[in-house]
């Protein structure tokens, strides 16, 4: 919709300042008259709450970073003390490490919306391929930031992940002895990912700022997928979008309270909390909750490069969904077939993280086996041939349309205009 | 094939049953499930019961602390609020008891003196392999953070409902049953050497000796001594070790719960009352500037 509202400064203060830097008309444009269509649901609050999250988890984890020695022989022990004799420490280290998870359980919201609305749909693309890579930097960022207290699962983890580069063909060997920086996973890995782990969450800043500004060039996708035409199919983004989100925000923050305050080890690995010893194996590696579903895929798969390359094909293959989806029809509400291989594609995944989570034998694998098949089938068989052969329902002609009847909204009380303005 | 949302809810109905069915395959090899305790720190206002906790580290100093170390754990703890509720004299009577290694003097050496509150618990062991080396090859592990270092399998669907009950004393419990555990090994299970048949640990094969037996640590205040409540208390006192700011959570919790609901309310209500123009009489929105759409 790419709505554009003139601002027209009186203070003389900001007309002399515009001529200048126009950030007031900026931000004006951007965050308060920005036109958002008036048919979103709560599922479009997410975009908010990462935002918000991302603010949470910097804050936190800049002043963790005060306390924090990032060093084998004495990170375990720092985290403890941050913990213990740190004011508040503990309530710091519990919202950041909560609030990992619930970053990811807001991305994984912010995904599913968008797979089911079909927000990645022409003009949307670099939009959406922003979004894959935000998410892949995020899940650089909290691997990463899992390895530095150093407890059993932080380092195996790490031998683990860093080893999957070992597939490589030719230059694996070589590769993760750099990734090392070492010929195995001890301090200079510590300090690397320490580094990167404080770098990453600034590059993401900056790919959120690309991100809203494509979103700004194009406009919000909407429920019912038919582009904003007139203002009567627009609201103001502030006050209505922010009230809505801050609305929102504020009930996941309920949820997120509730398990740094009540369970805040609920989401972690007991194993985390004896320190590392490169000696001792401990009898099963588990990543965190929310790469389960990748891991299930990669010990799906008995050959080690092909895990490996499923494992990063599963994430890279969402970059590619604008194209292999074929159906000019954005939202699953008007793509009956689409709405049903979707839901089951969630069920997949999640199936997928419950397999993760447990040991790779017997009825397992084969189920992990079946369920990859559907996650790959999915985008590479069912998408592309969907939209040659499903019947979609009529689209309405306006996003007004779909929520007035005859200029009056549904449910409305109100006369027609007619009877009220004579 | 037209796929009506009703058969796709039986789908993901059945991809579930499939999936808890795997587990309980899975779970039938495992170790006894620990049995559940009460605890005075679970739930939302749960908080440590300053007897119980009293009671477990007179067990750690006179039981567990020949081998378990408490590194993490300082003198001056023991009087911080929310844990034992030793005055800053009893803690300081408890310091003084212990033998600290400090040095180096002025001559270069080494030398023992009483502990001071901001002493840490000294280890029993001097290193692992000295711990190894008197214990036939077994390495205790260190106390400090060991309740919550400890776990067991929960399975389908309890992990999912631990999350709605608050269940955080997997540790705490898994402890109190290794302590109930010792019986001896059933027919065909043939114990390895060194090793002592506890239907709790993992393996069913434990390093550590039965610890405790009945009426072997003396309690002043009327306390059934029984390896049971041994077992408890001592698995309290490590609770609280392992996370000392338990009491400080729940209060700030409550609080930053009580504030949320209040705000998300407000904010509510607020939302409703912004967006009624939108939805029930567009002739009330505030006009705004000119915006052009993209055809």
């Amino acid at each position: 919709m790419s709505g554009h509202a003139t601002f027209q400064p009186q203070s003389p203060i900001v007309k002399w300042l515009e001529r200048r830097l126009p950030i007031v008309s900026l931000v004006y444009s951007s965050f308060i008259a920005y036109p958002t269509p008036r048919n979103l649901n709560y599922w479009w609050t997410f975009g908010g709450i990462l935002t918000f999250m991302l603010g949470v988890q910097m804050i936190t984890g800049i002043v963790l970073a005060m306390h924090y020695t990032p060093h084998v022989d004495y990170a375990f022990n720092s985290v403890e003390t941050i913990m213990r004799d740190v004011n508040y420490g503990w309530l710091l280290r519990y919202l950041h490490a909560n609030g990992a998870s619930f970053f990811f359980v807001a991305v994984y919201c912010h995904i599913a919306r968008g797979m089911y609305y079909g927000s990645y749909k022409e003009p949307r693309e670099v939009l959406w391929i922003l979004g894959v890579i935000l998410f892949l930097l995020m899940v650089a960022t909290g691997f990463m930031g899992y390895v530095l207290p150093w407890g059993q699962m932080s380092f195996w983890a790490a031998t683990v992940i860093t080893n999957l580069f070992s597939a490589i063909p030719g230059v694996g060997g070589d590769v993760v002895t750099w990734l090392w920086g070492g010929f195995a996973v001890g301090n200079p890995t510590l300090n690397r990912f320490y580094s990167l782990h404080y770098l990453l969450p600034f590059v993401i800043a900056g790919v959120v700022v690309l991100h809203i500004w494509a979103l700004h060039m194009v406009g919000q996708n909407n429920p019912t997928g038919v582009e904003p035409k007139t203002d009567k199919d627009t609201v103001a983004f502030t006050p209505y979008a922010t009230v809505k989100d801050g609305f929102f925000i504020c009930v996941f923050c309920i949820f997120y309270a509730w398990f740094v305050f009540y369970i805040p080890n609920y989401l972690g690995h007991s194993d985390n909390y004896i320190m590392a010893n490169p000696g001792q194996t401990p009898t099963h590696i588990v990543p965190e909750w929310y790469y389960l579903p990748f891991y299930a895929i990669l010990r799906a798969i008995p050959n080690k490069l092909l895990g490996v390359t499923a494992l990063a094909g599963a994430i890279i293959v969402l970059a590619f969904l604008p194209w292999l989806d074929t159906s000019r029809v954005r939202s699953a509400n008007y793509r009956p077939l689409y709405r049903q291989f979707l839901l089951i594609f969630f069920a997949a995944v999640i199936g997928l993280g419950y397999l993760g989570s447990q040991e790779p034998t017997g009825g397992y694998v084969v189920a992990a086996r079946i369920l990859t098949l559907y996650y790959f089938g999915f985008f590479f068989v069912i998408l592309p041939l969907l939209g040659l052969f499903e019947k979609t329902k009529p689209l309405p002609n306006s996003i007004s349309e779909s929520v007035l009847r005859h200029g009056v909204p549904i449910g409305a009380s109100a006369p027609p205009p007619s009877a009220a303005h004579g | 094939m037209n796929l009506n949302p009703r058969r796709s809810i039986v789908a993901i109905f059945a991809i579930a049953v499939s999936l808890s069915g795997l587990t309980t395959l899975a779970a039938a090899q495992e170790a006894d499930a620990p049995p559940l305790q009460s605890w005075s720190f679970a739930g939302p206002f749960g908080i440590y019961d300053q007897a119980q906790l009293q009671r477990g580290f007179k067990i750690y100093r006179e039981v567990c602390s020949s081998c378990h170390s408490l590194k993490l754990i300082a003198f001056r703890n023991l009087a911080d609020p929310g844990g034992p509720g030793f005055t800053e004299a009893q803690a300081t009577a408890v310091a003084a008891s212990f033998q600290v290694t400090d040095g180096p003097n002025d001559q270069g050496e080494m030398f023992q003196r009483p502990g001071k509150l901001s002493d840490y618990f000294p280890p029993p062991f001097a290193n692992d392999q000295a711990a190894r080396a008197a214990l036939g090859g077994a390495l205790p592990p260190d106390m400090s953070v060991l309740a919550k270092a400890r776990s067991y399998e929960r399975g389908f669907p309890w992990f999912i409902l631990d999350a709605f009950w608050q269940y955080q004393a997997d540790g705490p419990d898994y402890i109190h049953a290794i302590l109930n555990g010792y019986e001896d090994a059933p027919a065909g299970f043939t114990v390895p050497p060194g090793g002592n048949y506890n239907k709790y640990f993992p393996g069913n094969s434990i390093g550590m000796p039965k610890p405790l037996s009945d009426g072997q640590v003396e309690y002043t205040d009327g306390t059934p001594q029984t390896v049971d409540q041994y077992g408890r208390d001592v698995a309290a006192f490590l609770m609280w070790a392992a996370e000392p700011t338990l009491d400080a959570r729940k209060r700030l919790g409550f609080q930053v719960m009580v504030f949320l609901i209040v705000f998300a309310g407000l904010l509510y209500f607020t939302k409703k009352r912004v967006w009624y123009a939108v939805h029930h009489d567009p002739d009330l929105l505030k006009p705004r500037p000119p915006t052009e759409y993209q055809p």
